[in-house]
């Protein structure tokens, strides 16, 4: 079905981002918004916003009922909800499949398979993808001995975690079955599921993903992959594509392993497979899928020319698939920063407020996804994202030296933000080399003697 | 949009021919009500029967708070969802302009996804107004009532 009118069930700059596919298309958007963003720019943009509760998420952003009211009450035919919030909860696709609502997204049972690690880490076996040698864990007892076929140090993971949240590392084996006990309880605690699964840890691993389209039918299309390693306590900071320093046959071999995961479960829409590339190895394992849209999706948009946003939308509409594998190319290289409200000199800690002013950055191969312009709340109940500044170019070399002059050009006055620390990674010399594994934060904290003496305080 | 004697005749035989005892219609200041005759009345509030109230994307802003009169207090909408001034289509109101209401009198209901959330009024007073329309989707702080505080 032509979709006309599309219901965003997200706040930020990825509202913005929707909201300008959308126009681009003709298609109407009617917009959530708690009360903290009544007067927020995809407010201002949207054709319709519809205040859906206070500012608490768990009162307006993540209430499932509300948001399929909200949708068929304006009369819209998809819902589209971003990344976070209600983006990746089957019980969301469901009441959408329920009530003729299209979601713009997987089907609630893939969102299901993908969401539970057990899961997914069968249908990547199945898929013939390799996952991180360990497995599932009953008793302390199967624990141990499963240890000892993979050596330490190795990971306790929660079932249902994420995030680096429920997880334990254990160096010796006689540390075991303590972690084991205690990982269980507090994954029953936080995530209300006790089920743990051990894991081998990789000493140096990069985290390398693929994008992914899928036309729900079988066939599966990938549009390259980005290297995620530059993160600080499992958050992404800055993102690039291609990953540097890959071999080709292991990128070759990323992206059909991509490919064959989603194609073994008939994947719907846009995802993203995600790998953890062992340096010393060589190899690589597959960790999770993420049934979403991602915050780092433009630069794999700007090297391959594709609107991810548009795919999406196209692909819900049960649009004949538009593009095959023959239609990918990607030219040169973009890199990300993520721009944040929080301050580096403060242990990274959220810096809420107004902006008072702003200037983003332009120039040649430049792109900043943003919701903030002069004026614009910060409210404190949600993610501390403020911008993604993006830079394109025929080259690393070229991508990295225009970033560096466009984060530099960038001025944000009245909160706090990590744009000295951008400055920071991007001027050092591990970075400009590239392909460097996800302990490089903690290097370059551990260089930068003013940060770390003020982290160990705050 | 008016509807003809032609339409009117025309829904009265749909209704007939369906398998629902009661309908109420309401267009642009327009009201219908047709019920079977001899229909049982349900005793399960079911206001989610009433047809859709069809409605424009770009609609008008919020409700516009009075200006002054700090005795004119406005009800608003604790959460989104469909508004239902009766507990079921072609029942009485819950209240009418100029009816007289407790702070647990119930005002409304709310409906999201076939969940029936009673609204009270939350003040002593005198009903001045009723915003929504029977059917409207209301957002969450939208005002929905203004009563005239006494005591």
């Amino acid at each position: 079905m032509a979709i006309r009118r599309i219901f965003i069930a997200n706040r930020g700059e990825i509202a913005v981002r929707i909201i300008r596919t959308c126009r681009a298309l003709g298609i109407e958007t009617v917009l959530a918004a708690s009360t903290a963003d009544r007067d927020s720019l995809p407010a201002q943009l949207a054709d319709r916003t519809v205040c859906i509760g206070p500012p608490r998420p768990s009162e307006s952003y993540l209430r499932v009922e509300t948001v399929v009211a909200a949708a068929l009450g304006t009369h819209c035919d998809a819902i589209h909800p971003g990344y976070g919030f209600l983006s990746e909860r089957a019980a969301l696709a469901k009441m959408c499949e329920e009530n003729n609502v299209l979601f713009i997204g997987p089907t609630a049972a893939q969102i299901e398979t993908v969401g539970d690690k057990l899961c997914a880490r069968e249908a990547a076996r199945t898929a013939q993808v390799p996952v991180v040698p360990g497995g599932a864990v009953s008793s302390p007892r199967e624990a141990v001995e499963l240890a000892q076929s993979i050596g330490v140090p190795l990971l306790v993971k929660a079932v249902g975690g994420g995030g680096g949240r429920g997880m334990k590392r254990v160096d010796r084996l006689r540390d075991l079955e303590a972690a084991v006990e205690l990982a269980s309880a507090e994954a029953g605690a936080a995530f209300g599921d006790p089920r743990v699964y051990l894991e081998r840890f990789v000493a140096s691993g990069r985290h390398v993903e693929v994008q992914v389209l899928g036309d729900g039918q079988g066939s599966v299309i990938h549009l390259g992959e980005r290297d995620c390693s530059t993160q600080r306590r499992y958050q992404k900071l800055v993102e690039e594509t291609p990953a540097p320093g890959l071999s080709e046959p292991l990128r070759r071999a990323l992206h059909e392993a991509a490919v064959r995961f989603a194609e073994r479960i008939s994947y719907r829409g846009a995802g993203t497979v995600e790998f953890l590339v062992d340096r010393e190895r060589d190899a690589f394992y597959f960790l999770e899928m993420n049934a979403r849209i991602q915050v780092e999706h433009p630069v794999t948009e700007l090297v391959t020319d594709i609107d991810l946003i548009a795919e999406q939308i196209a692909i819900a509409g049960g649009a004949q698939p538009g593009l095959t594998q023959a239609d990918i190319h990607g030219h040169g290289c973009a890199i990300e920063c993520r721009v944040n409200a929080e301050d580096p000199a403060n242990g990274f800690r959220p810096s809420p407020g107004r902006v008072r002013e702003v200037t983003w950055p332009e120039g040649e191969g430049i792109r900043v996804d943003t919701h903030i312009a002069p004026g614009s709340q910060v409210p404190p109940f949600y993610d501390s994202l403020l911008a993604k500044i993006v830079a394109h170019g025929p080259d690393r070399p070229t991508a990295l030296g225009r970033l560096k002059k466009a984060i530099s050009s960038t001025r944000v006055v009245g909160v706090a933000t990590n744009l000295s620390f951008h400055t920071a990674v991007l001027a050092d010399d591990e970075f400009l080399q590239g392909g460097m594994d996800t302990g490089f934060i903690t290097r370059l904290l551990e260089r930068m003697p003013v940060m770390t003496g003020r982290l160990s305080n705050g | 949009m008016s509807l003809t004697a032609a339409d009117v005749a025309e829904i009265m035989r749909l209704v007939e021919s369906s398998s629902f005892d009661e309908l109420s219609l309401e267009l642009n200041g327009l009201k219908l009500h047709l019920r079977r005759a001899g229909a049982q009345i349900d005793a399960v509030p079911t206001p989610s029967q009433a047809p859709p109230v069809p409605q424009p994307a770009p609609t008008a802003a919020l409700a516009k708070p009075d200006p002054a009169d700090p005795a004119l207090h406005e009800v608003t909408a604790p959460l989104l969802g469909t508004f239902y001034r009766a507990p079921k289509p072609g029942a009485p109101p819950f209240v009418e302009r100029g009816a007289t209401v407790e702070p647990d009198t119930v005002i409304a209901i709310i409906e999201v996804m076939k969940l029936m959330n009673s609204v009270r009024a939350g003040v002593h007073g005198t009903v001045v107004d009723i915003l929504p329309g029977d059917g409207a989707l209301v957002e969450y702080g939208e005002t929905i009532l203004r009563v005239a505080k006494s005591g």
